[in-house]
């Protein structure tokens, strides 16, 4: 009994002792046991893959093609310009802008605008401080004079050291950026007269 | 005549339910505390090629989880950014940081990053992000407190009776959607926001197997 006793110990204390405990940390991957189900044979997205030349699952499009759904047309919508040869920006917002494009565009501006523009426009967003060096100050009066259609531009191709947008942003909520740039632009040059009769003093 | 049995024999049955008794109950204790996604997946913290802290962008920056993370309200999946995401600030920021080597060489040549995969369900599992960031769920119920790693870890088992459990009473893990990617957020004190949320949505997660499994 006395050896099954010390050998019981020792097992037990030299398995947590390998194994661990739930919650350590580890480099290695999870084990997995019977794992064909668990691991099929099929595509996931942005994962590898070697049936492909360059070895991705998720194939960028092909040059020249459109994808399904996706805008190609020549429109004011799509581009910010006239369109039809005619390559000068539109001077307002070409869809409806509403209460809700509003709220929509206050929300897609803090989440890929504001870190480097500042909450205000005024581009003294935060990563200003960590070495980014040109931020465009969306309240200049130059930037406050350009068409809707030319800001559009800016956040779907870029501008000087600012990157395109256009990928990750949709048309609809570039839009909605517009109108809430063009509402920050006026709540900051706004007078007295722009507040309803009984707020003036 | 000498005995068939020695003495010790007479202590044999106790024995035998005593030492039956610790193997069964530490065989017990091993197998539910390691065959478990708790010990086999939870604090998986792989090396990535890229030392990318969460903690930094997303707690220090401010920065919304989707900035990056763009596609997680309209697809199932949530994606990882590509580099010239990175680039929109890192062309200026960091420009010549050989951490970002990897980075800049993948927005020059288009050749991924290898990022290593660390939350992992089972390909029998049809989990959709955008749904459930788009009913109340937060980033911070499924993957922790991502805004506070440097490195990601795994945080909680992503088991079946961990999806249960909220599944069986959505009450307590939804929140208003303009705090989903906020992970700090706390409901206040002695409310469950989330029974409103489950009656004005109509939350019917379910948890018949056909809700995840195809």
């Amino acid at each position: 009994m006395r050896y099954f006793l010390v050998i019981f110990i020792l097992t037990s204390l030299g398995v947590f002792l390998i194994a661990g405990k739930q919650g350590d940390v580890s480099r290695k991957p999870p084990i997995e046991i019977f794992d064909d189900m668990v691991r099929q044979v099929k595509f996931r997205p942005q994962q590898p893959n070697r049936f492909f030349e360059n070895e991705r699952t998720s194939q960028l499009k092909v040059e020249g093609t459109v994808a399904r759904g996706s805008a190609y047309e020549d429109s004011p919508v799509n581009t910010g310009k006239f369109g039809g040869g005619n390559t000068n920006f539109v001077s307002a917002i070409p869809i409806a802008v509403t209460g809700t494009l509003m709220t929509r565009g206050a929300e897609r501006y803090a989440i890929s605008c504001k870190v480097c523009h500042g909450a205000l426009g005024d581009g003294n967003g935060v990563t200003k401080k960590f070495g980014m060096g040109v931020v465009g100050n969306l309240l200049d009066p130059v930037i406050v004079k350009q068409p809707d259609g030319q800001i559009f531009n800016t956040i779907t191709h870029g501008r000087n050291l600012m990157n395109g947008y256009g990928a990750n942003i949709t048309i609809q909520d570039r839009w909605a950026i517009v109108a809430y740039v063009r509402a920050l632009q006026r709540a900051q040059f706004a007078t007295a007269a722009d507040l309803p009769a009984e707020l003036r003093k | 005549m000498s005995d068939v049995f020695p003495k010790w024999t007479n202590k044999l049955p106790l024995m035998v339910i005593v030492g039956g008794a610790l193997v069964g109950g530490a065989m017990t204790m091993a197998v539910t505390h390691y065959v478990s996604p708790k010990y086999t997946r939870v604090g998986y913290q792989p090396i990535q090629p890229v030392s990318f802290s969460h903690a930094v962008h997303a707690d220090q920056l401010g920065m919304d989880c989707r900035y990056c993370h763009n596609g997680v309200e309209k697809s199932w999946y949530s994606n990882v950014p590509s580099a010239s995401t990175c680039m929109n600030c890192h062309n200026q920021v960091l420009k010549d940081d050989p951490r970002l080597a990897l980075v800049r060489e993948s927005y020059k040549t288009g050749k991924p990053i290898p990022w290593v995969q660390i939350h992992k369900l089972p390909d029998y599992v049809f989990f959709n992000h955008s749904v459930h960031v788009n009913r109340g769920v937060s980033c911070v119920e499924c993957h922790g407190p991502v805004n506070k790693m440097d490195e990601v870890k795994h945080a909680k088992s992503l088991g079946m009776p961990f999806c249960l459990e909220c599944h069986r009473d959505p009450e307590k893990r939804l929140r208003p959607l303009s705090e989903v990617y906020n992970l700090d957020w706390k409901a206040p004190e002695g409310t469950v926001p989330g029974e409103k949320f489950v009656h004005d949505w109509k939350v019917l997660p379910g948890d018949s197997c056909s809700v995840c499994h195809r």
